[in-house]
This record gives structure tokens, C-alpha cells and sequence, in this order.
């Protein structure tokens, strides 16, 4: 059992979640991810990491409440336990020093482009952070980004905060900067991505996204992850899960993704009793 | 004088749950030999002097040893004898390709009445199973070494039970959340059921054996890192990346790799869905291609799924590499094979499932470098099959992160470790390495084997006398 240092809903729907786990954050880097289970008959998600302290062995994940798997994660109370932590997974996001980058981040990826932004602005990259959300109460970590940002830009869907509208002004925000942009990485939902991509193609700017198609495994036995990119499958969870966003074939994608949307509401809708005796029944 | 009795050519068949009834359930289709149809079986061994069965076993099990025990009826003398040799018969007496092994070479085999010696070896292992906790071999004393093991399949099981019986500290380091590899991942609960291989990892477990699962070596640890605390490390973590054909379609939805597919039944219990959350599709026809015991677990796992199943297969039913049972058992339960047919594209729907699988037929034509007649295409013979779901069984070699995160550990073609055969040795020093990570996809006992070879060379290098 993993320890569950700390649990709570950081703005609606989105959850920080600390969980001890010694070896799982000796060598972690920026950009890889984990793979959990909330209780013995849970599904494996993958889950990037947002943070984690070396020395208190604990990791920082920040996750969207959407499905049965993260809505038990939700309910986690500090002190209790989850079966499967396992990682650090996929390859590290590359650290270049590449001038001025801009993070795209929406939803759980404001957490999990938090220690990527991290590690470049530490290299010696300039940053500049887009946040996007639906509305200016849904933005976290603020001061996080404010403190490692050259400069700080907000798109609210209804306006409440900065840019009106989505990531589709991200060419008129990097318009406005003073100074041109030399790479743009973009971490959140497979829209933002995929959206985030489409801005910059035509300004050729070269931008690396973290892919989140399904995965079981993550260490490349099952395929179920796979993607096109460039016209190659690759499999994310080995291969990547960073990708050249303007390479990947992003229908293909969010088709696959869609592959279990019919049974994905059925744990949803069955009553836990039933399935606590049924369980009791087998390991009677 | 004693008269030269004519040898009993009846093979005792095993009772199964009729095809009708197990092909809508989960679970095991091989019933078990009762005592009497056991000790009636085991009487019918001759008892060469020179018993040709022997040899064939990959691991050398006493063979009329053990079934001379069972034809007396002391069943526990003939655990002994089995479990000398072989840690896993409960295992291997299900899933042994004995057709090809120890029965291929059994004297009455050109009369016609082969001796049923994994069924036997199942029973002695079932046997004692069901009398409770087994008899705990002895302990060697502490040798104060550590020993450490990648990969918890039938290789590094095997390593790490005959290392802690010779007074090693045995660490298993199993990157899934659950101990026994092909066993619990790929090979289904109705031909090997879960229960069988916890009982033997909780074994491993009360010897002392340490066991790590979330723990993928070369990412949580590499190999050198695990060095800096072990005396000596094993490498079985099998062959588990899996191939497609690489034709147009194949990242269509419904469109699985065999592990996949296995993996969300069997590790995930997907079959169970919702109670267990990961979920399976419930397919209405489902084409599996490939032909080998992989293929055929996916076909039968599909219809027992309510689809109808259908295994596409390039070659005809005498190359299929599958174990003989398996394939029989496949046709008793209703799937269709469909021979000498090779899928050349998928086509899907507007929403991105497949929805047909396009084929090419072929016909045989000279034997290729495995021995058997390669397949020929014949020219626009083409045909269709209206498909939901399609799962690749084709094959599978070893994963890449091992080899690349470890250097200096010479790596052969398809990416498997090359290491001695004898003993397990690697191009690294303290490293060993078997079973499919060595080999390619390969067999149970293969892995037992190598595993066991292994530990010898290990002890030797350890504890050098
Ligand atoms: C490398 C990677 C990193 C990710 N990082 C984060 C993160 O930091 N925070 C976060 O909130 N989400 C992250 N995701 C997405 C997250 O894994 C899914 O939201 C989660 O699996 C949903 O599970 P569920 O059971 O709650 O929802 P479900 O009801 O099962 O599914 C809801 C949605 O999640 C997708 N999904 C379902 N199962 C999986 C699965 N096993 N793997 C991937 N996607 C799946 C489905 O396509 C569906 O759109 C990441 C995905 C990947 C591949
Ligand atoms: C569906 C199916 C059916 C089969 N049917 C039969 C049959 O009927 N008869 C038969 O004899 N054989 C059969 N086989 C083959 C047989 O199962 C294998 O040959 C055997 O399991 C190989 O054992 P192994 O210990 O080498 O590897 P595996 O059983 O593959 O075990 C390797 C283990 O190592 C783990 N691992 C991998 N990488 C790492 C890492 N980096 N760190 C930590 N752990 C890691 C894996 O998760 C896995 O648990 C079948 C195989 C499949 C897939
Ligand atoms: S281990 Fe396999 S090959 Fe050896 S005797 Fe048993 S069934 Fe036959
Ligand atoms: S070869 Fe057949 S008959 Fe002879 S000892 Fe072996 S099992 Fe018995
Ligand atoms: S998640 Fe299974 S191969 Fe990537």
C-alpha cells in the first residue's frame, strides 16, 4: 500500500493528491508519469507527475475528476492507501536551452507542466505561461507559475480573466509578446493539444505535446497506447509521451481514446454493494 | 514364470465441462483425473528400463518414478519425486506442450496409448494442493549474499526458490502489480486458473522469498543501481512486445495486440467488468490472427465473451504451432479456423472502428527455415470478413528497456539477451539472465529450466566451491 500523505480538491473537479512512494521518485524527472490503481479491483491509469520531494519519498499528482478511476481517487482521505503506484514511466521531457519557451497549460496540466517549467526556466530559457481554463475561478498554482514566469497570460473561455475565448488566440498572444517564441510545449486535455498545435503550425513554431491516449501497462507490453506520429506507430508510454504536435495524427487519437466511452459510465451507475458481495463471494 | 502382460493401450481421458456449457463460463475446462481414473492411468505406464520419456523433458522429472507412486496409490512419495525436479507441476502439468515433450517419446506411443503423464503430473500437484500448506523443503543456512530477480514469470520464480532453499536473500522485482508473469497476465483462468499460481508465489513468499511488484527495473532502478546492494541479479522478464503486421487499419478501435486483450481479461479481470472497472468490450465477431497457444487463448476468450470467433491463420492446420489439446478443445467449443487466409488491411467505419477485415488466401508451397511449408499467396484470391474486433497474435520479443538501460549487456537481433546457454551467463559479469528474455517466446518449462540452470551457476559463482 501507498501512503496517502495528502488529499484535497484544489478548484472544482481538479484534485492534488500526495502519495508516498520511496522508489518511485529516486530518479524522477520532468515530463514522465506514474501508474496507480485506487483499490485492489481498480483499473491502471496513468497520471504525470506534477511534483515530488526526493527526500520525503512523496509524489505530487494532479488529476481531473472524470471517470470511475479518478473519482475514487477523489475520495482518498490522508492516511489511507492505494495499491499500485509504479514508475517513474515514459522518457523525461527535454530540457533544452532553447530561448524563449511558452507553456500552454489547461485542466491537470498546469500541475503537470508545473516541474517542466520548472527545470527550463532553470536551464536558462525565458517563460512564458498561457493558462487556459473555462473560467477565472478554475486557474491553480498561481504563484507557482507567476514566480518561475517571465510573463503570465490568461484565456478564460467567458472572459473572466485575460484573453476571451480558447487556445485558438494563441497566435495573437504570441503576437503581442515582445520578443519571438522558440518552442512552445503544451501539457492538458488531447482538445488542448491538439488545438495548441494547430496555432503554431502555421507560424512554424516548433511545439512539443504529452500525449495521453489509454494505457495499462506503460512500460510498451500491451499497445494499447499506441499513436501515429509522423506516419509511424509509436507507442506514448515508451516512446514518448511527448510528441512533435505538429506531426501526430490527432483524429486518430481521439478516436482511440474514445474506445471504452460506453462502458467507462457503467462503473459509475453500479450500486457498490453489489459489488462488495460479489467481490466477498470470491475471496471467500 | 510371470506371464508378459499386454499393455493397457486405453488413455484415461480427463473429464471436461462439455463444450456447450464451458464456452460460456470462465472456468478451468479440464476437470481433473479422480483418484481411481489417476491410479488407472498411471498403472498402464510400463516401466521402460530405459524410459525414452525421460529425456524429453525439458527438466528430466523422474517420470515412471513418479507415476509408479501414483499406481500404488502413495501419492505423497510421488509429490516428492515430482516436486524434486519440478517446482511448478500444478503449471506445467496443464500447460506443457506434452505432445511434443515427454509423451512425443513415450514407448507406447507407436501402439497408440501414450501415456497421459501431464494429466498425472497435474493430479499429484492437485493432490497435494487440496491437502493444504505443502511440506517446506529444507533451508540452507544463510549464506549472507543477496540475490536479486527481474521479472517475477516461471524464470525468475524458479531462480528465486531454488536460491533462498540454498540460504540466499531473494528479492523479486515484478514491474505489474501482480506476481507470475504469462501466467497471471496472457494464459487464461480456464486453462490455468489464478488461484493455482498464487498458491505457488505465496509458497515462495513463506520460504522467505521477497517479493516487489510496481517495480519496473531499468526505470524505478536500473540494473547497475540494483547491483550496488546484490551480490548478483537474474534477468527473466520475458518477451513481452508485442508485434502487429504493420498493415493499413491496424490502429483502427477494435483492433487489439494479444496482450492487450489477455491483459484487460485476465491481470485486469475485465471479464468480471464493472465489478472489476477495467473494461472489455463485448464484440459480436471477433477474428484473432496467428495460430499458436496465444492465438488460440484470445479465440476462445472472445467466445466465451458471447462473440462469434474466428482464427485467421496463414498456413493450414497441420503448421499450427499451438499445443494439439488446445487446438481440439477450440474446435469442440465452436471457433472457426480459417487456414491458408492472411489479413492485408483493416477497413473501419466513420467514427474509426473496424468494421472488415480484407484477405489475402495463400496456399503452401516449399519448407521454409522452420521446417514447415511456407505460405504462398495465391494471386487475386482475395476475400472478406465482416469483423467488430480484431485481435494480433502473431508473436512477441523481448521488451528493449533491459538491454537499453544496461550497458555493456550484449543484446542479439530481436533484441533478446544473449546469454550461455548452460548456465545462464550474460556478457556482464554478476548478471544471468533466461527464459524468454533469452529465448524469444518460448514454453514454461523452458523458462523452469533455464531458470533453475541459472541458479546452479549462481551458487557456484557465489558460494564457489
Ligand atoms: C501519460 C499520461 C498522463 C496523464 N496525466 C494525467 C494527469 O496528470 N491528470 C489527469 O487528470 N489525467 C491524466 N491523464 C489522463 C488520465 O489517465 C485519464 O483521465 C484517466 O485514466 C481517467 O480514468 P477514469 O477511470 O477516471 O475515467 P474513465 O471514465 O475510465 O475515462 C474517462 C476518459 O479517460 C480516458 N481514459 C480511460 N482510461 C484510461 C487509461 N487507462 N489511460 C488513459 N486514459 C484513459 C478515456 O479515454 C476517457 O476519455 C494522463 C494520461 C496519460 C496517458
Ligand atoms: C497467451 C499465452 C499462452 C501461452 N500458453 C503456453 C502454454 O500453453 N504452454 C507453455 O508452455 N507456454 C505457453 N506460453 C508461453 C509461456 O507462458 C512463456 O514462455 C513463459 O511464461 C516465459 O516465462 P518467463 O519467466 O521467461 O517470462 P514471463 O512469463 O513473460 O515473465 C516475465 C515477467 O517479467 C516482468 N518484467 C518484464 N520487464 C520487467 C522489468 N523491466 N522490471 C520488472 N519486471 C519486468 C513481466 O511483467 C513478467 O511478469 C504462453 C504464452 C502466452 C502469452
Ligand atoms: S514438466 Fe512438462 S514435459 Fe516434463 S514431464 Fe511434466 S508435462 Fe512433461
Ligand atoms: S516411456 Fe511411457 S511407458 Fe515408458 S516409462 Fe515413460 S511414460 Fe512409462
Ligand atoms: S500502455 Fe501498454 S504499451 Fe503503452
Amino acid at each position: 500500500m501507498y501512503k496517502v500523505i495528502a488529499s484535497r480538491m484544489i478548484v472544482p473537479n481538479v484534485h492534488v493528491l500526495t502519495v508516498e512512494a520511496p522508489d518511485v521518485v529516486r530518479d524522477m524527472q520532468p515530463g514522465q508519469f506514474v501508474i496507480i490503481r485506487a483499490e485492489e479491483e481498480g483499473e491502471r491509469i496513468p497520471l504525470s507527475v506534477s511534483d515530488w520531494d526526493a527526500d520525503r519519498g512523496t509524489v505530487t499528482l494532479v488529476f481531473l475528476n472524470i471517470g470511475s478511476t479518478t473519482h475514487r481517487l477523489a475520495r482518498l482521505e490522508e492516511g489511507s492507501g492505494i495499491p499500485t503506484v509504479v514508475g517513474p514511466l515514459g522518457n523525461p521531457a527535454e530540457i533544452g536551452l532553447y530561448g524563449t519557451v511558452l507553456c500552454l497549460a489547461g485542466c491537470y496540466g498546469i500541475g503537470s507542466l508545473f516541474p517542466i517549467a520548472r527545470a527550463l526556466k532553470a536551464r536558462g530559457n525565458r517563460i512564458i505561461t498561457v493558462l487556459e481554463a473555462r473560467s477565472s475561478f478554475l486557474f491553480y498554482w498561481e504563484e507557482r507559475f507567476r514566480q518561475l514566469s517571465d510573463k503570465l497570460v490568461h484565456i478564460t473561455r467567458d472572459g473572466t480573466k485575460g484573453y476571451k475565448g480558447h487556445v485558438g488566440r494563441l497566435p495573437e498572444v504570441i503576437k503581442a509578446l515582445a520578443e519571438p517564441v522558440h518552442r512552445v510545449i503544451v501539457n492538458g486535455c488531447t482538445f488542448l493539444l491538439k488545438r495548441g498545435s494547430d496555432a503554431t503550425r502555421p507560424l512554424g513554431i516548433p511545439t512539443t505535446v504529452s500525449l495521453n491516449p489509454i494505457m495499462i501497462d506503460g512500460t510498451g507490453m500491451c499497445g494499447v497506447c499506441r499513436v501515429s506520429v509522423g506516419g509511424v506507430t509509436r507507442f506514448a508510454c515508451v516512446h514518448g509521451p511527448d510528441f512533435d504536435g505538429h506531426q501526430v495524427d490527432w483524429p486518430e487519437l481521439l478516436q482511440r481514446r474514445k474506445t471504452y466511452m460506453a462502458e467507462e459510465v457503467v462503473p459509475l451507475r453500479t450500486s457498490r454493494c453489489e459489488e462488495h458481495s460479489l467481490h466477498a463471494e470470491e475471496t471467500r | 514364470m510371470a506371464e508378459k502382460k499386454k499393455p493397457d493401450l486405453e488413455r484415461r481421458e480427463i473429464p471436461k465441462q462439455p463444450p456447450e456449457v464451458r464456452r460460456h463460463n470462465f472456468f478451468e475446462v479440464a476437470l481433473g483425473y479422480t483418484e481411481e481414473l489417476a491410479v488407472a492411468e498411471a498403472r498402464r505406464c510400463i516401466q521402460c528400463k530405459k524410459p525414452q520419456c525421460v529425456p524429453s523433458c525439458p527438466v528430466e522429472i523422474d517420470i515412471p518414478g513418479f507415476i509408479a507412486h501414483i499406481a500404488t496409490g502413495d501419492f505423497q512419495e510421488g509429490v516428492r519425486v515430482l516436486k524434486s525436479r519440478n517446482c511448478l507441476p500444478a503449471v506445467c502439468g496443464r500447460v506443457c506442450p506434452q505432445e511434443e515433450q515427454c509423451e512425443k517419446t513415450c514407448a507406447l506411443k507407436k501402439l497408440g496409448g501414450t501415456v497421459a503423464i501431464g494429466r498425472l503430473e497435474r493430479f499429484l500437484a492437485d493432490w497435494e494442493a487440496a491437502r493444504g500448506a505443502p511440506e517446506m523443503p529444507a533451508i540452507q543456512g544463510p549464506t549472507g549474499k543477496k540475490v536479486a530477480v527481474v521479472g517475477g514469470g516461471p524464470a525468475g520464480l524458479t531462480v528465486a526458490g531454488d536460491l533462498i532453499q540454498l540460504g540466499y536473500a531473494v528479492t523479486i522485482y515484478e514491474a505489474l502489480h501482480r506476481m507470475g508473469g504469462v501466467l497471471v497476465y496472457g494464459i487464461p483462468e480456464f486453462r490455468l486458473p489464478k488461484a493455482i499460481v498464487n498458491r505457488e508465489v505465496q509458497y515462495l513468499q513463506r520460504l522467505g522469498v521477497k517479493l516487489v511488484t510496481d517495480f519496473v527495473v531499468g526505470k524505478t532502478r536500473t540494473i547497475d543501481s540494483l547491483l550496488e546492494e546484490y551480490d548478483a541479479i537474474f534477468v527473466g522478464s520475458g518477451a513481452g512486445l508485442p508485434w502487429f503486421m504493420e498493415i493499413p487499419g491496424e490502429n483502427l478501435n477494435g483492433v487489439y495486440s494479444a496482450n492487450e486483450y489477455l491483459t484487460r481479461l485476465n491481470l485486469m479481470k475485465g471479464y468480471r467488468f464493472p465489478e472489476y472497472h477495467t473494461p472489455i468490450k463485448v464484440h459480436k465477431r471477433v477474428a484473432v490472427v496467428g495460430g499458436g497457444n496465444v492465438a488460440m487463448d484470445c479465440a476462445r476468450s472472445a467466445l466465451r465473451l458471447g462473440a462469434e470467433s474466428r482464427i485467421v491463420y496463414r498456413r493450414s492446420r497441420e503448421e499450427l504451432p499451438a499445443r494439439l489439446e488446445e487446438v481440439e478443445n477450440a474446435e469442440e467449443e465452436g471457433v472457426i479456423f480459417e487456414f491458408l487466409t492472411l489479413p492485408i488491411r483493416y477497413e473501419g467505419d466513420a467514427s474509426g472502428w473496424v468494421r472488415r477485415m480484407v484477405c489475402q488466401r495463400m496456399r503452401l508451397g516449399e519448407p521454409d527455415a522452420s521446417g514447415r511449408r511456407s505460405p504462398i499467396p495465391i494471386a487475386g484470391d482475395e476475400t472478406v470478413f465482416e469483423v467488430d474486433a480484431v485481435v494480433c497474435a502473431i508473436g512477441n520479443s523481448p521488451n528493449p528497456l533491459i538491454g537499453s538501460t544496461t550497458p555493456g549487456l550484449t543484446l542479439g537481433k530481436k533484441g533478446n539477451i544473449m546469454a550461455d546457454e548452460a548456465t545462464g551467463s550474460t556478457s556482464r559479469a554478476k548478471i544471468w539472465a533466461g527464459g524468454d528474455v533469452v529465448t524469444g517466446a518460448a514454453t514454461v518449462i523452458l523458462a523452469m529450466g533455464a531458470g533453475r540452470k541459472a541458479a546452479r551457476a549462481m551458487h557456484e559463482y557465489l558460494c564457489g566451491s
